[in-house]
């Protein structure tokens, strides 16, 4: 029987708004590996080992040997030593300011089966961005222990909702280092990460009607990307970010479109008299998934990313919705309504076997992890709108709350140069 | 001795200027009371009429007219706007008719149940019932715009049927 885990991590590193994460569920396998406390780390804003220990540990996949002090990465260690106190691996490290201000971190990891250094590296960042340091260095060790690159320095755009006000937030993936991107009395739906992570489209009511916007995130400069007669939504950027598909209404009911990144040279891809909404491409850019009403309720279909014919892909129960497909091709995910439930499925396209995810019964807008490994969804727990993580088998639960209010439509971003 | 009088000469100036002069702004500088100038009027001019019409009163802002409803209610997993409706949709098919410079928006709604970009399809298809209606009824196309809030800005906000009733609808809004 699968043991189960609970751990709850509550960031207080400053004044900033966090996330509450909770975690339940383990990997099939855990990794133990010791982490010492980095050389002078305590002179930094934050101490970078125990983000690199609290990413580990919450990723499911990785069990925390104790450790005593700080090893520096230049002292010498022995690895026969960690390895009989249970440890597979051996991170050591050192932090030093440098005389412009920034922050280096030095570290090596060791295995302690083979006794060889497996990485051996540093990240500088400016004190603001020292976080992003330690989860660089999760995301190597995650590489190096399992074969799969890391998330943890990845982030993630959500849309709160406190009141009557609705944000557009960033955060890094561990929930940490929130920054509201776009604020708005209106609602706000559907954001969508340009391939670099330097842009969002989402789609904003504030014209009173759904309009869709690609924000700069470093600038803060908004385009508008459509604003037809009737609804504008769904966005999604082509994987060489060129091209944005989405969902008008201006010939009638709901269709497929595609424009350019700056709004212009439109084209339809759909052409039904129901309803075809959600495009997402395929990480090679040569189809698009999508929901439509063709066959009488919502399935999921697949169409080359010109249009033209599409091909059904779901065929159990009668309410498919919201497909995403993984980066690496091989797992589609999508919410399925069941017995009244909505809850996130994953098939994998190869066997064809559909893996329900979530015993949560208000399941929308998942979006995978660039590693294609976890998949982030929105549910709902009494009531309140919440953000799930899920390993795609199913193992590893995370659940992220605001303190106040709703948390929706999460996306995930890419991984950042 | 002097200066009590003046002052109060400069209000009783000041009163006559206010109630004489429809707008009450009154200077600081103390005005010199002028005795006003009638206007020398000429004989043929006392024959004038100046044609007068009473304004109309918009039949839109009659909050007890038929006018004033604007919601479509919808049933469970339909898109079609039931009969009931048929007096309301053809006073406001009349009203734009007759007023072609107004235009309307039909914004469509869900209730809370399922995805937020297919319920915003679903409310879409909504919008558009309730604008072939008006069509039906002689509305031109470029007055009518339907678009949808999908599940996104709920009138009711319970979580069970009563309050879903009242959000599978689809609003006219001028």
């Amino acid at each position: 029987m699968l043991s189960l885990l609970v751990i709850v991590f509550l960031f207080s590193t400053s004044a900033q708004a966090q996330l509450h994460v909770e975690i339940s569920g383990v990997g099939a396998t855990q990794i133990p590996i010791a982490i010492a406390g980095f050389t002078n780390e305590e002179m930094a804003p934050q101490l970078v080992s125990t983000i690199i220990k609290n990413d580990l540990s919450r990723s499911g996949y990785f069990q925390i040997i104790a450790t005593l002090g700080s090893i520096s990465e230049t002292d010498n260690v022995n690895l026969p030593d960690w390895k009989s106190k249970g440890a597979d691996a051996l991170l050591v490290g050192r932090v030093q300011k440098l005389d412009d201000g920034r922050y280096e971190v030095l570290y090596k990891l060791y295995d302690t089966n083979k006794a060889n250094l497996l990485s051996a590296f540093s990240f500088t960042n400016s004190s603001q961005f020292l976080r992003v340091s330690a989860h660089k260095i999760a995301d190597d060790i995650y590489l190096k222990l399992t074969g799969i690159p890391g998330v943890f320095s990845t982030r993630m755009a959500y849309v709160t909702k406190i009141g009557a006000n609705y944000q557009l937030q960033v955060a890094d993936a561990d929930g940490d280092g929130i920054v509201p991107a776009f604020t708005s009395k209106e609602p706000i739906i559907s954001p969508a990460w340009s391939p670099d992570g330097t842009k969002l489209a989402y789609v904003s009511f504030e014209l009173k009607k759904p309009v869709v916007y690609a924000q700069n995130l470093i600038t803060g400069q908004r385009t508008l990307i459509a604003n037809f007669r009737g609804n504008n939504s769904a966005p999604a950027w082509s994987p060489n970010g060129a091209k944005i598909a989405l969902a008008l209404s201006k010939d009638g009911l709901t269709q497929i479109y595609s424009v350019n990144v700056d709004g212009t040279g439109v084209q339809r891809l759909t052409n039904t008299s129901g309803i075809d909404t959600e495009p997402q491409y395929s990480a090679d850019g040569q189809s698009i998934y999508f929901t439509s009403d063709r066959s009488g309720g919502p399935q999921i279909y697949r169409m080359s990313a010109t249009g033209g014919d599409a091909k059904r892909v779901t065929f159990t129960g009668s309410y498919n919705i919201s497909p995403r497909i993984s980066p690496d091709g091989q797992t589609l995910a999508y919410i399925s309504r069941r017995d009244g439930k909505f809850q996130l499925y994953a098939l994998d396209l190869g066997s064809n076997q559909e893996l329900r995810l979530t015993d949560t019964t208000d399941d929308d807008s998942p979006s995978f992890a660039p590693n294609s490994k976890y998949i982030v969804y929105a549910t709902e727990i009494a009531q309140r709108g919440t953000m799930g993580v899920v390993s795609v088998d199913g193992r590893t639960k995370q659940r992220l709350t605001t303190q106040a209010g709703d948390v929706r439509n999460p996306t995930w971003g890419p991984f950042m140069k | 001795m002097r200066s009590i009088p003046t002052k109060l000469a400069l209000v009783f100036a000041a009163v006559a200027l206010i109630s004489a002069c429809s707008t009450p702004k009154v200077e600081e500088k103390a005005p010199v009371a002028v005795a006003p100038q009638p206007e020398p009027v000429k004989p043929a001019e006392t024959r004038a009429v100046a044609p007068v019409v009473a304004p109309e009163v918009d039949p839109l802002n009659d909050s007890n007219g038929v006018l004033a409803k604007r919601s479509v209610y919808f049933d469970f997993d339909s898109y079609a706007v039931k009969d009931e409706y048929n007096s309301t949709l053809s006073a406001h098919a009349k009203y734009l008719s007759s007023h072609t410079a107004r235009k309307i928006l039909v914004q469509g709604n869900t209730d809370e149940r399922g995805g937020r970009e297919y319920n915003l399809a679903l409310g879409q298809k909504r919008a558009v019932a309730v604008t072939k209606s008006l069509s039906a009824l002689g509305v031109a196309g470029n007055q009518v715009e339907a678009v949808s809030l999908g599940k996104e800005k709920p009138k009711a906000a319970g979580h069970d049927e009563a309050a879903w009733a009242q959000n599978r609808r689809a609003d006219i809004v001028y």
